[in-house]
C-alpha cells in the first residue's frame, strides 16, 4: 500500500530508467526481441516470466553485464551507456543474485569490505552495516561468520551490501525462493520502506501471488518479447499465468486425498548421518514411512539437510545400521545405489550437472547412467547400444525433451529441458519408490506441469514417491501428507489439508531463526488493492 | 586489438582433432627456431631431426622399436587418466616388469620357449601391477595422492634394478660390467617381420590397442571408468565403485607399462642393464594427451614421439646438437598441446578497440 502511495504521488515524472527497443541475439536463439521497460521513480516493477523468457538477459543488459545488440538505454531521462557493473553501480544500480557470492568463512563485515573497490570506503564498515541494518529492519550482525547465518540472514547481507551504495535502482532476481513465509513478510516490507525513501525495485520473479502482493506495475516477458504490462493487482493470478506462458493453464487439482494407511513401503527408523561436506547439515534421529500410492513432501529452506537425505535416501552415504531404513520389510540401509534400483528404488538429486548427469556425455550414455540396471540396457558386459539409443528416445518423446536427439551432450541442453530428460528417465523405469529433490528446479511452468502429471499418474499406479521441494506451493499442490526439514531434523508429516502455512513456516525457521514469532497477517501475502 | 576466451558452451568436435595437428605445427616452428639459435639450419636441422631418420626400412623397424613401449604404456595411461586416476609412475612399473619377467629369464634360461616365453612375459605384467598395486592400496586405503606416491616409487624401481645387476644378478662373466646375463633365446621376443627388427611386441601393442579402444567405447567397465573420471559425483549416484575403479584403472596401466618393460628387456635389448628405459613412462604421459586419451589415437602419438627419439639421435651424430633436443621437443609439444587443448570449449573473440556506443536517442 506504501509503495502504491509513493508511487502516486509521481504521477507524471520522468522514468528512472527507460529501455527501448532493446535486441539480444544469441547463437540460434533471440534472447531479448524488441524489448521495452520503464521503471518509475518510486516503483517496485516486477519483471514477470517463464525461465528461458529473457528476464535474466534483460537485467544482465541493465546491470551492465552484457551489451545490447540494438536498443538505447535512457536513466533519468538521459541516454546512459553501461559499459560494466561498475558504471551500473556508479549511476546508482545495485543487484542481489539469485546466488550469493559470499565466502563461508569469513564475517558479514569482511564479506562486504570485499566487495569495496576503494579502501577509503572500509572505515567503520561495521558501524554502517549495523545502521543501515537497522533503518531497514534487516537484522544482522557484523561479526558474525557467513557459515553460521541463514539463508535469509545471507540474503540480507546482500542487500546490505547494495544498500551502501545509496541505489536508486534495486535489482531482486528470485528473491523469496530461498526465504520462509515469515522471512518473506519481512523483506517485503523491507522493499516497500525503501521505494517509499526513493529506491525503484525491479522486482524478478515468477511467483505471481508474490507479484500481486508486491507490486505496483509488472512487465511480462514470454519467448524474448514483451507480451504485456499490466497492473498485477488488477488481475488473477491464472490471468497472469496465461499471460506468461503460451498454452492455456489446465485446471490443476492433484489433490487425490487417498485415506489408504496401508503397508508402508519405505520407513526410515531413527535415521542419523554425519554429512561428508565441510558445512553439511547432519541429519539426526528421521523417522517417517511412505505407504505405496502415497506422495509425501518434504519442505525446507535449502541447506538444511535435504542433499544429504537423498543421498541417505539413495544409498551414496550408506546409513549406519541396514534396518534404519527398510523397504517393503527388508533392510536396505547397507544397500548401494545399484541394489536399491533393483528392489525398486528411482531417485534424482538436486544437482543435475556432474551428479544426477554427466554434462559431457550423450542423453544416450545419461540414459544408461541409472537405467542400466532396471531398462537391462548391458549385455555380457556391454553396453546394448540398441535398447541404450530407444530407451533414450522414449524419455525424449514422452517428456517433449527438446534436443536433437539421443546423441546429443547433456550440456548442449538447457537446465530445464535436461532436468525433464532426468525426470523422464527415473519415470519411465517403472519404480515402486519414486524419490526427487528439488524436481522442477528451473523448469518452466508448462514442463512443471508435464512433470507434476507423471508423478501423480505413477502414485495412482500404487508407486510411493518421496518429494523434497523448496517450493511450498509445489508441495501443497501435489502432496497427500507434508513434512518440513529444519538443521538436519525433519517434522511428523502431517496431512496437507490440515496444515497451515504459518505453521510450516514456523517449522521451516526451525529454532535456529530469532524472529519465529512474528504475527502473520491473515492471507498469506497481503494484497495491495 | 585485444581479445577474450569465451565458453562456446560445448566440445567442438573439430578442435579436438585440429589441437594436436596445430600443436605439432607449433612445435615444428619453434623446434626450428631454437635448431637457428644454437647454430644449426633451421630446414636442415628439422630435416634431420623428423623425416631422415624415417628413411629406408631400418628406419621404420628402429621407429616401430621406439614406437611399441609408447604405445603399449600410451594406452594403459590413457585410460588411467580418463578415469582420473593420474598415474606418473608409468616408468617404475615398466622396470619392475623387466625385473620380474627378465628374473625369470635369468633362472630358468633351459625351459623351452612355449613355456619359458608366456611365463617371462606374464611375469612382466604381474610385475608392473604389483608395483601399481602399492599406489593403489596408498590411495584407496589412505587416499594419498597418486601423483606423488607413484612418481616416488619410480625412482625405487631404478635404484632396485641397480641394486639387481651390480651385485645379485651381475653376469660372471660379464667383466664386471654393472648388467646380467644375456637371456637365451628361449626368452627372447620373436621377430615377426623377417629381414627387420620389427618383433611381436609391435603387434602386440596395435592389437591390445583396438581391444582397450572397444572397452572403453562399449563395455559397461569403460563406462563406468569415463564416468568416475568426468563425474565422480555421478560414478557414485550410479553406484560405481570409486575404490573398485581405482584398482581396475592402475591394474590394466601397471599390467600394461610391465608388458612393455617385459618386452623391452626380451627384445631390443636382452639383457638386464641398469637402465632399461631411456623415460618411456614418461614420454608416454605426453603420448596419451597428444592421442586424445583414445587408444587409436595413442598409436599416431606413439610413433611421433618415437620419432623424436630417433631425431635426437640423428640431430646429435649430424649436427651435433646436444641429445637433449628431444626432451625439448616432448616438453614444446605437450606445452602446446595443452595450450591448443583450451580452443576445444573455448572460442576467441575480438574486442572492440574502444567500447562501441550503443544506438541512443533522445527520449522524449
Amino acid at each position: 500500500m506504501m509503495a502504491m502511495g509513493a508511487a502516486g504521488r509521481y504521477p507524471g515524472a520522468t522514468p528512472l530508467l527507460h529501455l527501448q527497443g532493446i535486441v539480444k541475439q544469441f547463437p540460434g536463439c533471440r534472447a531479448n526481441d524488441d524489448v521495452d521497460l520503464s521503471i518509475a521513480p518510486h516503483e517496485i516493477h516486477a519483471l514477470l516470466g517463464e525461465n528461458g523468457a529473457g528476464k535474466s538477459t534483460l537485467v544482465k543488459i541493465i546491470y551492465g553485464v552484457m551489451k545490447p545488440d540494438a536498443g538505447s538505454i535512457a536513466w533519468q531521462g538521459k541516454p546512459a551507456l553501461i559499459g560494466s557493473p561498475a558504471q551500473a553501480r556508479a549511476l546508482g544500480i545495485g543487484m542481489v543474485f539469485q546466488h550469493f557470492s559470499l565466502f563461508e568463512a569469513l564475517t558479514v563485515t569482511e564479506n562486504v569490505a570485499l566487495g569495496l573497490t576503494d579502501k577509503a570506503d572500509r572505515v567503520g564498515l561495521a558501524d554502517r552495516i549495523a545502521d543501515i541494518s537497522r533503518r531497514y529492519g534487516l537484522p544482522l550482525d557484523p561479526a558474525r561468520s557467513v557459515h553460521d547465518l541463514s539463508v535469509g540472514e545471507r540474503q540480507r547481507i546482500e542487500i546490505v551490501r547494495c544498500l551502501l551504495q545509496k541505489p536508486k535502482l534495486l535489482i531482486m532476481d528470485e528473491p523469496t525462493s530461498v526465504l520462509t513465509p515469515q522471512e518473506v513478510f519481512h523483506l517485503f516490507a523491507t522493499l516497500r520502506r525503501l521505494a517509499d525513501e526513493g529506491c525503484s525495485i525491479l522486482y524478478i520473479s515468477h511467483k505471481l501471488e508474490e507479484i500481486r502482493a508486491l507490486c505496483r506495475r509488472a512487465t511480462i516477458m514470454r519467448l524474448g518479447k514483451v507480451v504485456a504490462e499490466c497492473i498485477p493487482a488488477e488481475k488473477s493470478a491464472r490471468e497472469l499465468a496465461e499471460l506468461m506462458i503460451s498454452a492455456r493453464l489446465q485446471p490443476q487439482s492433484f489433490a487425490h486425498s487417498i485415506d489408504n494407511q496401508g503397508t508402508p513401503r519405505l520407513v526410515l527408523d531413527r535415521l542419523t548421518i554425519r554429512s561428508n561436506q565441510q558445512f553439511g547439515t547432519d541429519l539426526k534421529d528421521i523417522s517417517l514411512s511412505i505407504a505405496a500410492g502415497e506422495i509425501l513432501g518434504i519442505a525446507g529452506i535449502a541447506g538444511n539437510g535435504q542433499s544429504e537425505l537423498m543421498d541417505a535416501l539413495s544409498g551414496e552415504i550408506p546409513a549406519g545400521r541396514p534396518e534404519t531404513i527398510t523397504l517393503d520389510g527388508m533392510p536396505i540401509g547397507h544397500d548401494g545405489p545399484r541394489d536399491r534400483r533393483r528392489r525398486g528404488c528411482c531417485f534424482l538429486p538436486e544437482e543435475r550437472n556432474g551428479h544426477g548427469a554427466v554434462t559431457s556425455m550423450t542423453l544416450a550414455e545419461n540414459g544408461f547412467l541409472s537405467g542400466h540396471v532396471r531398462g537391462a540396457l548391458q549385455r555380457l558386459g556391454l553396453i546394448d547400444r540398441r535398447r541404450t539409443g530407444e530407451f533414450a528416445r522414449a524419455i525424449i518423446k514422452a517428456f517433449d525433451v527438446r534436443t536433437t536427439g539421443p546423441e546429443a551432450e547433456a550440456r548442449s541442453l538447457s537446465g530445464g529441458n535436461l532436468q525433464k530428460f532426468l525426470i523422464g528417465r527415473e519415470m519411465l523405469q517403472q519404480p515402486t519408490l519414486l524419490m526427487l529433490n528439488q524436481p522442477t528446479w528451473g523448469v518452466d511452468a508448462g514442463a512443471a506441469a508435464a512433470i507434476y502429471e507423471a508423478i501423480v499418474a505413477l502414485a495412482r499406479n500404487g508407486a510411493a514417491v518421496l518429494i523434497i521441494s523448496q517450493d511450498l506451493d509445489e508441495i501443497l499442490m501435489l502432496c497427500d501428507r507434508i513434512a518440513v526439514i529444519a538443521s538436519g531434523r525433519v517434522s511428523v508429516p502431517i496431512p496437507v489439508r490440515d496444515a497451515t502455512i504459518e505453521q510450516i513456516g514456523l517449522q521451516m525457521g526451525g529454532t535456529a531463526m530469532p524472529d519465529h514469532n512474528v504475527k502473520l497477517p491473515e492471507t498469506r501475502y497481503a494484497v495491495s488493492a | 586489438m585485444q581479445f577474450r576466451l569465451e565458453p562456446r558452451g560445448e566440445r567442438a568436435i573439430f578442435w579436438v582433432y585440429a589441437s594436436p595437428a596445430l600443436a605439432i605445427v607449433l612445435t615444428i616452428v619453434t623446434t626450428m627456431a631454437l635448431f637457428a639459435l644454437m647454430g644449426a639450419p633451421p630446414v636442415k636441422g628439422i630435416y634431420t631431426f623428423l623425416i631422415a631418420p624415417l628413411l629406408g626400412s631400418a628406419g621404420i623397424s628402429a621407429l616401430a622399436l621406439r614406437a611399441t613401449p609408447l604405445i603399449m604404456i600410451g594406452i594403459g595411461l590413457a585410460l588411467c587418466y580418463r578415469a582420473n586416476v593420474w598415474n606418473i609412475g608409468a616408468d617404475g612399473q615398466f622396470t619392475l616388469g623387466a625385473i620380474v619377467g627378465g628374473g625369470l629369464a635369468l633362472h630358468f634360461p633351459n625351459a623351452p620357449f612355449f613355456v619359458l616365453y608366456p611365463a617371462v612375459l606374464l611375469g612382466g605384467i604381474l610385475g608392473g601391477m604389483g608395483w601399481a598395486a602399492i599406489v593403489a592400496v596408498l590411495k584407496t586405503r589412505f587416499n594419498a595422492n597418486e601423483i606423488l606416491t607413484s612418481l616416488m616409487l619410480t625412482y625405487i624401481a631404478a635404484l632396485l634394478l641397480v641394486w639387481l645387476v651390480t651385485d645379485p644378478w651381475r653376469d660372471p662373466r660379464g667383466f664386471g660390467f654393472p648388467q646380467s646375463a644375456m637371456f637365451s633365446p628361449n626368452a627372447t621376443t620373436p621377430i615377426i617381420i623377417p629381414g627387420t627388427t620389427i618383433d611381436l611386441g609391435s603387434l602386440l601393442a596395435i592389437l591390445l590397442a583396438l581391444a582397450l579402444w572397444q572397452i572403453l567405447g562399449r563395455s559397461v567397465l569403460g563406462f563406468q571408468l569415463r564416468v568416475a573420471g568426468a563425474a565422480p559425483r555421478a560414478a557414485r549416484y550410479a553406484g560405481f565403485s570409486n575404490n573398485r575403479l581405482i584398482w581396475i584403472a592402475l591394474m590394466i596401466s601397471g599390467g600394461l607399462s610391465g608388458l612393455a618393460g617385459i618386452i623391452e628387456v626380451t627384445g631390443p635389448i636382452g639383457q638386464l642393464t641398469t637402465s632399461v628405459t631411456p623415460g618411456y613412462g614418461f614420454t608416454a604421459v605426453i603420448v596419451a594427451f597428444l592421442g586424445r586419451l583414445q587408444p587409436i589415437g595413442v598409436i599416431f602419438a606413439g610413433l611421433l614421439l618415437a620419432l623424436s627419439y630417433l631425431g635426437g639421435d640423428a640431430a646429435q651424430i649430424d649436427l651435433h646438437l646436444p641429445n637433449a633436443v628431444t626432451g625439448i621437443f616432448q616438453g614444446i609439444l605437450l606445452f602446446y598441446l595443452l595450450a591448443c587443448d583450451i580452443l576445444i570449449l573455448y572460442r576467441f573473440k575480438r574486442l572492440a578497440p574502444s567500447p562501441r556506443p550503443v544506438a541512443t536517442e533522445a527520449l522524449t
